[in-house]
């Protein structure tokens, strides 16, 4: 159960691989966190942190086999992690691949497989836990969305753009699952150094993967809606969202 | 009986205040035979069950996340009644407001009452709820003769001496060993429906611990309003309010005609939530220094309504929806004799991590019942309102776990929303020993609550 301070007990990770979803899961873990579920391709590293949350007091912590490409499974994956861990009470999708934004390199498979990654794959796994959440009366989903898909840059267009296609997602299951017991959060951060990132270069209103986490929680405890990282990123968007195009494009960076 | 399993006949379901909420199928009982019919067919579909009153407890005590709850309240029929020795049955939906609007003015009273009249019998029962005379008369429990409980294994009666065991686990039992369908209860009586009431200030926390210590054997009901806020030499500056009925000879004529009256009106009502929660720290400040100093350093022998003395909030219908979108929860816990220093070490804590509570309220218990999950135990007991929607409430109040679970204390559970399974048996030595009973009477956990859940259930 989420007890009344937003706390989870249960908790599934949707690309448990990713550095923000395990900054929130430390952070989780000094309060109510005693099984969670870590789901992803990379299975030994999934493992090894596993490993590392049993050794922070998450008394059962499991590495399973999932992949966003993987959509013709999603409904039984679900259905599978429920039936073995019982009640859900936290999905955190946290699943990502910034890729490029470079004509040059960028493919039509490319862009399909990453749209897939970053918006369509896990948004179909989404469907099929928010029916089993809303089966279970209550439940808490966390998408790590991204400022990259208030305004889409065109130097990661297609990771922003399929940002904005899960973010409006979101906002349109939260609207669904509405007095379902089921809260949708969705979590918009800016720049963060962190292996998806790596070789970025840094952008203005960078944060680290622990201010997201802190953020979370207290979106957790606020029963937020849309939390924005760092928090002005709400105005830096709707600033961003008047910039006329022509100028847009233009800005460097 | 309706068709369960649509998704789409649940409704949310909330506790008090208003912060955690799960969606399940509420369906009104409308009678005794309706509830064993009910509760029958919970069993054969395997479906999670669970009675809910009038919703005072504070967190998820009275929810059942995708199951069914039984809405009771309109089980509210008083089945006997002897006006001579004071002993009545009734429903166990019946409210102690609509209890009291009948028997009070024939010259008796609930001999313990909780700070609200909002709640149903059944609920006093599985809360073993206390009031402000806890020191010299104990919890609900203690007055109720013989209770009707439709459990897993149909309907039965039970009372101390008859299968004691299951009637004490169902004492406190937080509704997870059945519905409780009926009861008989011995009330107190009464000359008249007024209070005689001496009010105090204290200028500190251990002025009003002596105050309380050295006179509460002189009244029968002591509380005291304690400001959390103030700081420094003037932490935990209290108003104590203390008294006893009020007996014929204490009223003036002008009130010998309306003796017994007992009508209390709603007068104000919160219709609406506000967007953000009223209720904050500059608000509670403020409150705080009007309310202390509004208070008299030292009045005594003042007159007071019944329905002023014993429920102020009841005034305000859905007082609860001031605290905004986000709710609050109430940290209720006891300390025994002898661990004073915790009050203080629990307030100081809140302070200096910047959280306000904005309603405290400290008393002290007498001896315990024999119900192995009730809350009151002999010692202090300080309730805390807290608003949630700020970070930390959450940390805090696992801090203040540690300080309870050090000084052998406990949380109250009727008031809980967070606390762990693990604590829970550390703060309950004998939840062995209701787990063991509980099983017995509920072998397949048909009767679970949302709390029940968060506290690990079978893994206790």
């Amino acid at each position: 159960m989420n007890d009344v301070t937003g706390m989870p007990q249960t908790v599934v990770v949707l690309g448990g691989s990713s550095d923000l979803a395990h900054a929130v899961l430390r952070r989780l873990a000094l309060r109510r966190l005693e099984t969670l579920v870590l789901a992803g391709r990379d299975r030994s590293s999934l493992s090894a942190a596993a490993e590392q949350f049993r050794r922070l007091g998450v008394h059962v912590a499991e590495a399973v086999h999932f992949d966003a490409l993987e959509t013709g499974r999603h409904e039984s994956f679900a259905e599978d992690v429920a039936s073995r861990f019982g009640a859900l009470d936290l999905v955190l999708v946290a699943t990502g691949v910034l890729g490029t934004g470079d004509l040059a390199v960028l493919d039509a498979a490319q862009v399909a497989g990453s749209i897939e990654t970053n918006f369509s794959g896990p948004a179909a796994a989404l469907i099929a836990f928010a029916k089993i959440m809303r089966r279970q009366g209550h439940g808490q989903i966390v998408v790590l969305s991204s400022f990259a898909g208030v305004r889409i840059r065109r130097q990661n267009f297609v990771y922003g753009s399929a940002k904005a296609g899960l973010d409006g997602f979101s906002q349109g299951l939260a609207d669904v699952l509405a007095g379902s017991g089921v809260r949708v959060m969705i979590v918009r951060p800016g720049f963060v150094a962190t292996k998806m990132t790596a070789g970025a270069a840094p952008l203005p209103f960078a944060v680290s993967a622990d201010d997201v986490a802190a953020a979370v929680v207290r979106g957790l405890e606020r029963r937020a809606d849309v939390v924005w990282v760092p928090g002005i990123l709400r105005l830096v968007g709707a600033a961003a969202r008047c910039v006329p195009r022509w100028l847009w494009r233009r800005l460097p960076g | 009986m309706s068709p369960l399993g649509a998704d789409e006949t649940r409704e949310l379901v909330t506790g008090w205040g208003r912060a955690s909420s799960s969606a399940a199928h509420v369906v009104p009982v409308r009678s005794g035979d309706e509830l064993d019919r009910l509760v029958a067919g919970a069993r054969s579909s395997a479906m999670p069950i669970l009675a809910r009153g009038l919703g005072r407890s504070y967190g998820d005590a009275a929810q059942c996340a995708g199951g069914i709850v039984l809405d009771v309240t309109s089980l509210d029929r008083v089945v006997d009644a002897d006006f001579d020795s004071g002993v009545l049955t009734v429903e166990a939906g019946l409210s102690i407001d609509a209890l009291l609007r009948r028997v009070a003015p024939l010259g008796w009273f609930v001999p313990v009452t909780p700070g609200t009249a909002q709640v149903t019998v059944g609920g006093a029962i599985a809360a073993d709820v206390h009031g402000k005379n806890h020191h010299r008369d104990g919890a609900f429990g203690r007055y109720v003769d013989s209770l009707t409980l439709v459990g897993a294994q149909g309907r039965v009666e039970l009372s101390p001496t008859r299968q004691p065991d299951l009637f004490w686990a169902t004492v406190g039992g937080m509704g997870l060993t059945g519905v409780i369908a009926r009861a008989t209860l011995r009330l107190r009586p009464i000359e008249t429906s007024f209070m005689l009431v001496d009010t105090d200030r204290s200028v500190d926390l251990e002025d009003c611990m002596a105050q309380l210590a050295a006179h509460d054997d002189r009244y029968r009901y002591s509380v005291a309003w304690v400001d959390c806020v103030a700081q420094g030499r003037h932490l935990g500056r209290s108003v104590l309010s203390r008294g006893d009925h009020a007996s014929l000879v204490d009223l003036p004529t002008a009130l010998l005609s309306r003796e017994l009256s007992y009508a209390p009106r709603t007068r104000l009502d919160v219709p609406f939530t506000p967007p953000a929660s009223l209720v904050r720290h500059a608000t509670i400040a403020a409150w705080n220094e009007l309310w202390y100093r509004k208070a008299p350093a030292h009045r005594s022998g003042e007159l007071q309504s019944m329905s002023s003395f014993f429920y102020p909030l009841d005034a305000v219908a859905r007082w609860n929806r001031l605290y905004g979108p986000r709710g609050f929860t109430q940290y209720q816990f006891v300390v025994p004799f002898g661990e004073e220093a915790t009050i203080r070490r629990v307030i100081e804590l809140l302070q200096a991590r910047h959280l306000a509570p904005s309603l405290a309220v400290l008393k002290r218990f007498g001896e315990g019942d024999a119900a192995p999950l009730s809350f009151p135990m002999q010692g202090w007991t300080l309730a805390l309102d807290l608003p949630l929607g700020g970070s930390g409430v959450a940390a805090a109040l696992d801090a203040l776990d540690e300080l309870v679970v050090s000084a052998h204390g406990r949380v109250y559970l009727a008031k809980d929303g967070r606390l762990e399974g693990d604590r829970l048996r550390a703060m309950y030595p004998r939840l062995g020993e209701w787990l063991e009973v509980r099983r017995r009477m509920d072998p397949d956990e048909m009767f679970v609550s949302d709390l029940w859940r968060r506290m690990g259930a079978n893994a206790l």
